[in-house]
């Protein structure tokens, strides 16, 4: 009888252990995703479950696209290898609860940017890689040219748990139209509804019905309305709590941009190391130590522009080259009547 | 005193363990919330939830708040539930006994029928009936209609709606009909028990229940009118129906997949229960005089019920809890409104998922009391 009662106390003795030692390695330290990064020798990235010209993979499992871009150049920069990333598919519901819990630790599946996510959820948004905006697409032969044909009644297929339910809510809302919202938790099937013709209209943002457009039956018999209806900031999240990783994600991007708006691309990086412009011998690491501030190296920026290129690289490569939206709108540099416009890399 | 400490002390442990466990998840969930600054609470519920919901059996858009959102979800899971067991359990039944048949034709296509639907997962077959079946369905534009009145698109269906009059006198009479039918029945048994005479009860009921709401028509100033869908043209090819009842395709699929899956698994309950009972009772009924028919209510049902509940009331819980998975095919059930869409404006994720699992908890507890107690009703009763 004693010898139970003693095993059972050293049983519980040893649960209770193991329960604050778990407790006190769980309480995040600061900065550690860059550490944990670095033990495991690859980014931990959440993208969408397949919009071309974003985060899309090939047959062989090859992951492009603009979203899936940054994650490469964070790789670059801490890692030293833009193909070190293990890419995580996230539906829209999936998304924040996977970077919350710590399943990710980059979230880059087009995502908007809004106050109540940034602020109320544990998420910190560190800038916009592409400015978006919600329309509607249309058949050809339906006869609307213009939102402002919409009539009662009219069925709208769309993503669960996107702001485009919202949007969607106050557009109709003020237009004073009733409508039948079908809401679908993957985008393959919204695509699939719309097209048997179960809605009228398919809405999400514009560059997801350019990209989504491709995969209809016959794309040609359809079109994107002119009108955008909100605005939609698409860029790359992280947890809230980790200040370094956030700015390392942050000035990956922001390198990426401004290493286009200095001319200086993946071919050309090299030799622009001995250029008279301070500006662009700082973002390829030959002047200063910018990296120092994360606990990189000095080459972090060099080896972004040099294994993944600049923004508007990665653009044509993603976006313009693929046809889903050649023009790059206001996507373009503020230098070219875009509103591309990142603070100085110094 | 020694003997009565070692049988405690393995269930202490086990209680102490469980404790700890959950006192562990709950205590590092609130570590981990902390630090990455989310907080916990229900106040979310009374906000506004600023988003619609393409099918609600209560008055619901937008600007109510997200508690009311919840009960369009789950009322709507309800009514997936409430439509599935109905149609699983007459089309269980009815295959159930089929396969005892000795038409061989008959027997054989049930089989068919069991062996297919429950040997392919339940999702695919919703993707097949919401997929594959809509897309074959015709636009609004190029419908003809049924029997002149139903009209069945890729939109859904639609069906004339009731318009009535003085509803409540209907409704009443409806009352009064199950109430006068109840008496009949009790006095039928006792008139059989005492004298040994048989009423044509059945015939009775029926016309009991016909002719009393006839009657409030005809008297009390009831009147039923329909309201029929008709086609409106809202552009070049988009078409919808105004008036009458409109019934989402994503319901219809979810229903026929959820309703002919399980309907499977109830046959073979059915049909366990029935081949449960030994030849010899029906042998001995015949041979005291009992109809075939009687041998069937009186003899072989009530014993083969005992057999068929309990495993029945674990499909009705399936079904139940099978049919969260509306979500893939965009019908508002409480997985989609409210952990899904609700969640995701949010953020309130640990708060919505123990909401919901609550919920569905409640449901098939309500379930189960509801099935035992019917169980228990129809027990041997020992005296």
């Amino acid at each position: 009888m004693f010898k139970l009662i003693k095993q059972a106390t050293s049983f519980v003795a040893m649960l209770a252990v193991l329960f604050v030692f778990s407790t006190e390695t769980m309480a995040a330290k600061k900065s550690k995703t860059l550490k944990n990064t670095q033990k495991k020798g690859f980014v931990r990235c959440g993208v969408s479950q397949g919009l071309p010209g974003f985060s899309n993979a090939d047959a062989s499992g090859n992951w492009t696209g603009v979203d899936v871009d940054v994650c490469r150049a964070v790789a670059a920069a801490v890692l030293g290898d833009a193909n070190k990333v293990k890419f995580t598919p996230l539906s829209a519901k999936e998304r924040f609860t996977a970077l919350t819990s710590g399943e990710i630790d980059i979230l880059s599946r087009n995502t908007t940017w809004t106050l109540s996510r940034d602020a109320d959820i544990g998420l910190t948004f560190v800038g916009v890689n592409f400015y978006d905006g919600q329309g509607f697409m249309v058949r050809k032969n339906s006869g609307y040219s213009s939102v402002n044909d919409f009539k009662d009644g009219i069925s709208a297929c769309t993503n669960l748990g996107t702001t485009t339910e919202l949007n969607m809510r106050d557009f109709f809302n003020s237009k004073g139209i009733s409508y039948e919202p079908v809401t679908f938790e993957k985008a393959d099937e919204v695509v699939a509804a719309y097209d048997a013709g179960r809605c009228d209209t398919y809405t999400t943002d514009k560059s997801g019905l350019a990209a989504q457009r491709i995969k209809l039956s016959s794309p040609d018999d359809h079109i994107v309305l002119p009108e955008t209806i909100s605005k939609e900031p698409l860029g790359p999240v992280v947890r809230q709590g980790d200040s370094v990783w956030e700015d390392i994600v942050r000035w990956s991007l922001n390198v990426m941009i401004e290493a286009e708006e200095y001319g200086v691309n993946s071919s050309n990086a090299d030799s622009m190391k001995t250029s008279d412009n301070p500006a662009i011998k700082r973002l390829v690491g030959a002047e200063g130590e910018l990296g120092a501030a994360f606990g990189l190296d000095n080459d972090w920026s060099l080896r972004i522009i040099k294994q993944v290129g600049n923004y508007g690289e990665s653009y044509k490569r993603n976006i313009a080259d693929t046809g889903i939206l050649p023009d790059r709108g206001p996507n373009e540099l503020w230098t070219k009547g875009g509103i591309l416009y990142v603070p100085p890399a110094r | 005193m020694n003997f009565k400490l070692k049988n405690i002390a393995p269930q202490l442990i086990t209680l102490l363990i469980v404790v700890l466990i959950f006192s562990f998840f709950t205590f590092n969930a609130q570590v981990n919330m902390e630090n990455r600054g989310i907080e916990f609470g229900f106040g979310f519920l009374s906000q506004e939830s600023s988003f619609d919901v393409q099918f609600s059996l209560i008055d619901y858009d937008g600007s109510h708040s997200y508690a009311r959102a919840y009960l369009v979800g789950l009322l709507n899971t309800l009514l997936v539930a409430f439509i599935g067991i109905i149609l699983s359990t007459i089309l269980g039944v009815v295959v159930g006994i089929a396969r005892l048949s000795p038409n061989y034709l008959i027997e054989r296509a049930a089989a068919w029928y069991v062996e297919f639907f429950r040997n392919i997962p339940l999702l695919l077959q919703i993707f097949f009936w919401y997929f594959a079946a809509l897309r074959a369905l015709p636009l609004p534009q190029d419908t003809e209609p049924m029997l002149g009145v139903f009209f069945l698109t890729i939109k859904g269906l639609f069906v004339p709606r009731f318009v009535w009059e003085n509803l409540d006198i209907f409704i009443y009479s409806v009352i009064a009909a199950i109430i006068s039918i109840t008496i009949i029945r009790i006095y039928a048994k006792k008139l059989q028990e005492n004298q040994g005479k048989q009423l044509p009860v059945f015939y009775i009921s029926a016309a009991l229940f016909i002719f009393l709401p006839l009657l409030t028509f005809l008297i009390g100033g009831v009147s039923l009118d329909f309201s029929i869908p008709v086609l409106e043209q809202m552009s070049n090819t988009s078409f919808k129906y105004k008036g009458g009842l409109g019934i989402p395709p994503e319901l219809i699929a979810l229903t026929l997949a959820l309703g002919l899956y399980t309907a499977t698994f109830i046959a073979e309950c059915v049909r366990a229960g029935i081949q449960g009972i030994s030849k010899g009772q029906k042998e001995a009924a015949a041979s005291i005089g009992l109809t075939p028919n009687q041998i069937l209510k009186l003899v072989i049902m009530p014993q083969a019920l005992r057999i068929i509940i309990p495993p029945t009331t674990n499909q009705y819980l399936n079904l139940t809890k099978n049919s969260s998975l509306a979500a893939a095919i965009a019908y508002p059930d409480l997985v989609l409104v409210f952990a899904g869409t609700a969640l995701m404006q949010t953020g309130r994720a640990i708060e919505i998922v123990s909401i919901t699992m609550l919920t569905y908890l409640s449901i098939s507890l309500s379930i189960s009391v509801l099935m035992n107690w019917y169980n228990k009703s129809i027990a041997i009763k020992e005296k």
